[in-house]
């Protein structure tokens, strides 16, 4: 028989935990590089609301796991992404990254991050999306990165039509990709590794 | 949208979420499956770097944290290309690198191993792939180290790499291994991966053609990324 000559993935492997060494290593407690990757989602001036969110990843046993990444990736606020393949990334809002890394606190487990609220983005077909940030998160125990994504409260209309919430079958866990307004533009965003309430995880 | 998916993930290369020999997996491994989507804009495009985002020292771990004096160890250059699964390269995308000194000991405030700090060695590095997919980097030779998970166990000598390619849904972070590491199948985090050609193909080989002679060994490492789908598109295949 002949070989259709497609290579294998290269294989995930735990990040560690010392994975700020590589991607965030003034966390890790040293300086080497003369700026950091990820550290500005939306700089200060780009249209858009500007937004906090603020959460806690929480394993099996209710602890906050205090040595996670995560990296974000978002549309601008008219729903475009940075991206060659976006067929209108030359209307992208003008020095908009969309795109951040975000580590808990050592100590309490916290994250935050700040930028502005995405557009809707299309979707497949004639879909739109609802706004949301994808995210990926990476730490000692997981052993491949866990997408989800997180949505904005407020967007309850435009949820009903989101074809990624509507495919989650049990209705009750759409919920747990939907953040909490807990102040004027700030959000909380609590993500469940496991058991009680367990964060819908996407295979994307 | 018109871009083409990238392939189905194939989740039998890659460890299981849960994996009870992997300690530290057990109460952070989802247990529900992941949700099942056919792919958007959100996950087939990601962000995208310049050359212009690094430094010249960037990639070579033995000059960017020099405090006066070389790092101690074994010199070594790793390199290798970044390709997708239809073996096409992937230029132009980032590569970071972290890793611990010769003695086996991270830069970190959360490493208390005894190991001994180099005050030479930082331990990270990054570059972007060349127009042909090729990276390069020079560093030290990493050190084996003791864990916590069994009252006994070591990492093989590893360094760990982050790969981003051209989308969200590509984004990858692995470890690669040495070739003749007696310590590469006594290793948890080595066993989490089910296939024993996957493991293979986490071992980056002595490429003595590389080397540099009277200066360092080298290793040759290639990463594959996702690969994607061609599109049907009035009537003839895209992206081949």
């Amino acid at each position: 028989m002949q070989n259709l000559g497609y290579l294998k993935e290269s294989t995930s492997q735990t990040a560690g935990p010392y994975v700020h060494i590589g991607l965030a290593p003034g966390a890790a407690g040293f300086k080497t590089f003369d700026s950091e990757l990820g550290q500005v989602i939306a700089p200060e001036g780009v249209a858009g609301t500007r937004v906090r969110i603020e959460g806690l990843v929480i394993d099996g046993l209710g602890a906050p796991v205090k040595d996670v990444l995560i990296e974000v990736w978002q549309a601008d606020a008219s729903g475009i992404y940075p991206h060659p393949e976006d067929p209108r990334a030359a209307d992208c809002a003008k020095g908009f990254r969309g795109w951040g890394r975000v580590i808990s606190d050592f100590d309490t487990g916290l994250f935050a991050f700040d930028t502005i609220k995405p557009g809707p983005t299309a979707g497949r077909g004639r879909a739109v999306q609802a706004p949301h940030i994808s995210l990926w998160l990476v730490s000692r125990g997981i052993n491949i990165g866990l997408n989800t994504r997180m949505y904005f409260p407020e967007d309850s209309d435009l949820h009903k039509a989101d074809p990624i919430l509507n495919s989650i079958e049990q209705v009750v866990r759409r919920q747990t990709l939907i953040a909490v307004q807990t102040a004027p533009n700030t959000y909380r965003f609590d993500i469940r590794l496991q058991g009680e309430g367990e964060t819908v995880f996407i295979d994307v | 949208m018109k871009p083409a998916e990238f392939y189905m993930r194939d989740r039998t290369i890659h460890p299981p979420a849960y994996d009870r020999g992997y300690k530290t997996s057990v109460a952070r491994s989802p247990q529900l499956p992941l949700l099942t989507i056919q792919q958007t804009a959100s996950e087939i495009t990601g962000p995208t770097f310049g050359h212009n985002d690094f430094g010249p020292l960037d990639n070579d771990l033995t000059m960017n944290f020099q405090h006066g004096d070389m790092p101690v160890g074994e010199r070594m250059v790793l390199h290798g290309r970044v390709l997708d699964e239809n073996a096409r390269p992937v230029p132009n995308t980032l590569v970071e690198i972290w890793q611990a000194n010769a003695s086996g000991r991270y830069r970190h405030k959360k490493d208390a191993y005894l190991g001994a700090l180099d005050p030479n060695f930082g331990g990270c590095g990054r570059t972007m792939t060349d127009e042909s997919g090729y990276y390069f980097f020079r560093t030290i030779k990493p050190g084996p180290y003791p864990w916590l998970n069994y009252v006994n166990s070591w990492r093989p000598r590893h360094i760990h790499v982050s790969v981003f390619g051209t989308a969200f849904c590509q984004r990858l972070i692995t470890q690669l291994y040495f070739e003749g590491d007696p310590l590469i199948p006594l290793c948890p985090i080595v066993q989490t991966i089910p296939d024993p050609d996957a493991v293979q193909r986490l071992i980056a080989v002595l490429d003595m053609n590389a080397s540099v002679p009277m200066d360092c060994l080298a290793y040759r490492f290639d990463i594959v990324l996702r690969g994607r789908r061609s599109t049907l598109f009035e009537n003839r295949l895209e992206g081949n």
